[in-house]
């Protein structure tokens, strides 16, 4: 048990991690930083299997090839369009094996507590370490390790409700349990003051009471958060995983886990900051779920809806230069994505500019667009960003918008007393002629109505996405 | 119902209401058409067309009044038509009912219904049966041809081996409908356009259209274009001053001038003075699209081209959309065909004049033996868009001044946050024992370290992002494997849980970012 070797593939395990993530700045470099990642992986994995956590080392050789079995058919099998449920799950686990870790920490330290002098001089591995600490440093690691089990617990179940409204097997609509948010601020109180009973008995039950509390709150908190806010959601989810990694890390003294839960719990939070300026909103308006009351009354919408047929849209894009597409969630719930590569690889061959405008919370998980496009083997040099391609709109001859409907409202600029007012939108009304492929006359996520449906340019093109475009693509000659 | 089409008597004008495509339109609507024989001719549409469209053919005006319950022409009505009118019998043309009372008071006493084509309200719901857009339009487009054809240069300019050929400078003052059009015309034929216009608003409009707008040194509140249905308000003396001002720079440059500025209810305003005419270069031409109402310019003569000492040709023709009679014809044909259409609602050939229906009340101006002009206010408010809040364009040394601020903003920020950073670090260092602070720093830097690196993430590989954060969160499995090697039994079983948990997530995490990270492709 050589800890100076340990610490030194520690070192390296962690830069290949912060190169990994460093790397994700292109498509490109992208390919090569996964393999830092796991090659970082595997270096810090096999260091502390045959390191300091050489006590049954085979059990947990085989523990980990049956998660890497399953781990294979999970991502082999899922489909781009389920990735928002898939890392989800995946946070799930990551909360519910630090919840286990932090309390093999609490009963290591109860058994060390047990032990006379002799005894814990015998000790081998983790609990070697826990032996050797003072009475304040064992405070410590106590507050650690129940912050490591709060979070944990919080991510764990916050992450099984995500899973759940983004699979459909939960209603996504904004549900609390009657008293709201008082609930959470309660099960919150609670929570510390479990803390300070742990903190001065180290028993069972306080860390019991504190789990149980946790989990409710990630149960309440999700729950009250309706569909398209989930990217916040899942980013947030993402940073607390890091977060609970890290309080972990402290309570077992390694560094290796303490700098990827930071990096992890930061990555996480900037995730859910951009998703937030994306949205104009604040992250607390979001955790808090729904939107925010209004400043008066919205400008009434006039003028009425026209719709338009396939053959009216395909004699505009087959008369049009430049073409912007702008996809939403409804692209991706109509599995529309394959249709719409065909539009455009259709479009292209006939030397048409063509380009995606993506909004960064089009979707369900950030980036959720650009995934399901490459899928479709879209090149990604088409697809831009929202600050990318916003003033190219007054030049393009046709926009067609495919299930989305906020991030492409005009109220947001027009109406400062519209919910939205002041989220940065796609301005895709400056176009010469509009289409929006949607199901029916319905409201958006917001429930809001959008002026862009009713605008002189803009012609409705009813039908689920797919099935439309289908309908579209042999008129496109 | 029976619709029938007279033949314009007015002299010179060559449009006509009723086209056999409208006619088959109005078919379906379940009418029956009529037009007066040679309705059509001046606009290229023959008899036999007609005929074969299925539309009956009337001897004279008299027998096509008698046989129809719709009478539709172009022109406003002249005495003997309005006479030949009856109760429950409609008329629907061009009326001018403020200028043309008599004529009203003629049509109340005969007791019918008359639509008057130029008094439809501008909604964006009536824009397609709005006849005087259609024909403003088609003046834009002619002004700029018959420019063209008086204007002996090229408008684009060309290099060709013979020498350099200049590209045409046009301005058009007023950029309404007629306006846009003459500016979408002109720019299309190579010209360098400038435009005017009195309302600020439409300067976007303007520069979507490729022309140049011509900004006044002039600062005052504008009426609001939405108040008045769209149309220009009367401005200030100030502001005219400003405007011929800016108008005497430029006129010695320009070599074509359209003026289309037209107030409603008023003579037109003087834009393009006599002094300016006389500083224009020999040959350069000038259409006044406002001569019907006195010109925008004094020198005018109405209905004639006439050429001034210096050489510069003026012309003041009124009848551009005759002069485009086909065009003319099929949209102004259009706009009467869309108006029938509101006022067959079930699309079963019966008539029903709702004079609740904000559009129809609007054009009618005489109605059941009363005359019903002027219309209430429309219900729903005018078209035009709000005026935004002009953003004054900034000057350099602003631009300057904001970024220097900004600078100074960012660095205030970031030093107050590294000085109270640096604080909480400090005071956490005074308390803690020193094991903790070794972690402690190390963490720190870390989210330090992650701030700096997750920044650069482009946003496309978000979900990526989140894919091998996923994965190497699992790091967590090294606590796991830690603990695994206890002596007791419920700690080797929870962590041997993790283990199996964190296997899933490494596995899954990496394979399904490299999946996706495949996926992709340049083009």
């Amino acid at each position: 048990m050589e800890m100076g070797f340990t610490t030194a593939v520690y070192v390296v395990a962690a830069i290949l991690f912060i190169l990994s993530l460093g790397g994700l700045s292109g498509q490109e470099s992208a390919k090569r930083a996964v393999w830092y990642g796991i090659v970082g992986m595997a270096l810090a994995v096999t260091a502390t299997l045959f390191g300091p956590g050489f006590g049954l080392w085979g059990l947990s050789l085989v523990l980990i090839a049956a998660g890497g079995v399953i781990g294979y058919q999970l991502a082999s099998k899922v489909e781009m369009t389920q990735m928002p449920e898939l890392v989800a799950g995946m946070h799930a686990l990551v909360g519910l094996a630090a919840v286990f870790v932090g309390f093999n920490t609490h009963f290591e330290l109860v058994n060390v507590a047990a032990m006379d002098e002799s005894g814990r001089k015998s000790l081998e591995g983790f609990a070697a370490l826990l032996a050797k600490k003072t009475s304040v440093e064992i405070n410590i690691l106590r507050v650690e390790t129940s912050l490591g089990i709060w979070i944990g617990a919080v991510t764990f179940t916050g992450s099984v409700i995500a899973y759940g409204k983004l699979a459909g097997k939960v209603n996504s609509a904004a549900t609390k349990l009657p008293g709201g948010h008082v609930l959470n601020a309660m099960a919150a109180l609670v929570s510390l003051g479990a803390l300070i009973w742990y903190l001065n008995t180290g028993a069972l039950m306080p860390m019991m009471i504190l789990t149980l509390m946790a989990l409710f709150i990630g149960y309440h908190l999700i729950m009250g958060i309706g569909g398209a806010d989930m990217p916040v959601v899942v980013s947030m989810l993402n940073s607390y995983s890091g977060w609970a990694a890290a309080a972990i890390g402290f309570s077992l003294g390694n560094d290796l886990l303490i700098v990827v839960g930071a990096l992890v719990g930061s990555s996480g939070a900037i995730l859910s900051y951009i998703m937030c300026k994306a949205m104009n909103r604040s992250f607390v308006s979001v955790i808090l779920g729904g939107f925010g009351g209004t400043a008066g009354p919205q400008m009434a919408v006039e003028g009425e809806q026209i719709a338009a047929e396939a053959d009216g849209v395909a004699t505009a894009l087959n008369e049009a230069d430049s073409v912007i597409i702008i996809p939403g969630y409804g692209m991706a719930v109509a599995q529309a994505q394959q249709s719409v590569s065909e539009l455009v690889r259709k479009l292209r061959a006939k030397g048409k500019t063509v380009r995606f405008a993506i909004h960064p919370v089009a979707g369900r998980l950030p980036g959720h667009m650009n995934v399901l496009l490459a899928e479709a083997k879209v090149p990604y040099d088409i697809v831009m960003e929202m600050d990318e391609i916003n003033d190219d709109f007054p030049d393009t001859d046709v926009a067609i918008v495919i299930g989305s409907n906020d991030i492409v409202n005009p109220a947001a600029q027009d109406d400062p007393n519209s919910p939205i007012a002041g989220m940065p939108v796609l301005e895709c009304w400056k176009a010469k002629q509009v289409f929006v492929s949607k199901r029916g006359q319905g409201t958006g996520y917001s429930g809001i109505e959008n002026p862009l449906f009713f605008k002189e340019n803009t012609r409705m093109f009813y039908g689920d996405a797919k099935a439309s475009l289908d309908k579209l693509l042999p008129m496109i000659e | 119902m029976k619709i029938g089409a007279l033949k314009e008597v007015s002299n010179g004008e060559q449009r006509v209401a009723l086209t056999p495509e409208s006619a088959l339109q109005l078919q379906r609507l379940g009418h029956d058409c009529v037009v007066q024989k040679g309705a059509g001719v001046a606009a290229g549409f023959s008899d036999a067309q007609y005929k074969a469209a299925g539309v009956e053919v009337a001897a004279t005006a008299a027998a096509l009044t008698k046989a129809c319950d719709v009478i539709v022409k172009v022109r406003p009505p002249s005495e003997a038509e309005l006479k030949r009118l009856s109760p429950e019998k409609t008329l629907i043309s061009f009326f001018y009912p403020g200028a043309n009372a008599d004529l009203m008071e003629l049509a109340k006493s005969k007791g019918a219904s008359v639509i008057a084509m130029d008094m439809v309200p501008r909604i964006s719901r009536a824009q397609k049966m709005d006849a005087l857009s259609s024909m403003a339009n088609i003046a834009g487009y002619r002004a700029v041809i018959e420019a063209g054809n008086n204007f002996g240069r090229f408008f684009t300019g060309q290099v060709t081996a013979a020498g350099k050929v200049p590209p045409a400078k046009v301005l058009v003052v007023g950029a309404g409908v007629a306006g846009l059009a003459a500016i979408g015309t002109s720019t299309s034929l190579g010209a360098i356009t400038y435009a005017f216009d009195v309302r600020p608003e439409v300067a976007e409009q303007v520069e979507s259209m490729g022309a140049e707008f011509v900004f006044l040194d002039f600062s005052e509140e504008q009426a609001d274009g939405a108040a008045t249905g769209g149309y220009a308000a009367v401005s200030s003396p100030e502001f005219a001053a400003a405007q011929l001002a800016k108008f005497r720079e430029i006129a010695p440059d320009m070599d074509i001038v359209i003026t289309t500025a037209l107030i409603p209810n008023r003579e037109a305003p003087e834009l393009w003075t006599a002094d300016m005419v006389a500083s224009m270069k020999p040959g350069s031409v000038i259409i006044d699209l406002a001569a019907e109402k006195g010109g925008n310019c004094k020198l005018t003569v109405m209905d004639e081209r006439i050429v001034t000492d210096n050489g510069v040709i003026i012309i003041g023709y009124t009848d551009f959309p005759s002069r485009m009679a086909a065009q003319a014809s099929t949209l102004y044909a259009n706009n009467i065909r869309h108006m029938l259409s509101d006022l067959t609602p079930q699309k079963d050939g019966v008539i029903v004049h709702d004079m609740e229906d904000d559009v129809i009340r609007g054009a009618t101006i005489a109605h059941a033996g009363e005359v019903t002009f002027p219309p209430p206010p429309p219900k729903i408010q005018a078209i035009a868009a709000k005026p935004k809040e002009k953003v004054p364009e900034k000057t350099a040394e602003e631009k300057r001044a904001e970024e220097v601020q900004a600078f100074k903003k960012q660095t205030q920020n970031q030093v107050a946050l590294l000085a109270i950073g640096g604080a909480l670090l400090f005071l956490v260092g005074s308390y803690a024992p020193a094991s903790f602070m070794q972690h402690f720093i190390v963490f720190v830097l870390s989210v330090f370290v992650g701030f700096q690196v997750i920044w650069n993430v482009s946003h496309a590989l978000h979900t990526p992002l989140m894919a091998v954060t996923n994965a190497i969160s699992s790091i967590i499995i090294l606590g796991a494997v830690l603990q695994v090697g206890s002596t007791s039994l419920l700690v080797i079983i929870l962590a041997g849980i993790a283990v199996f948990f964190a296997g899933i997530n490494i596995f899954g995490g990496f394979l399904v970012t490299r999946r996706m990270l495949a996926m992709f492709q340049k083009s």
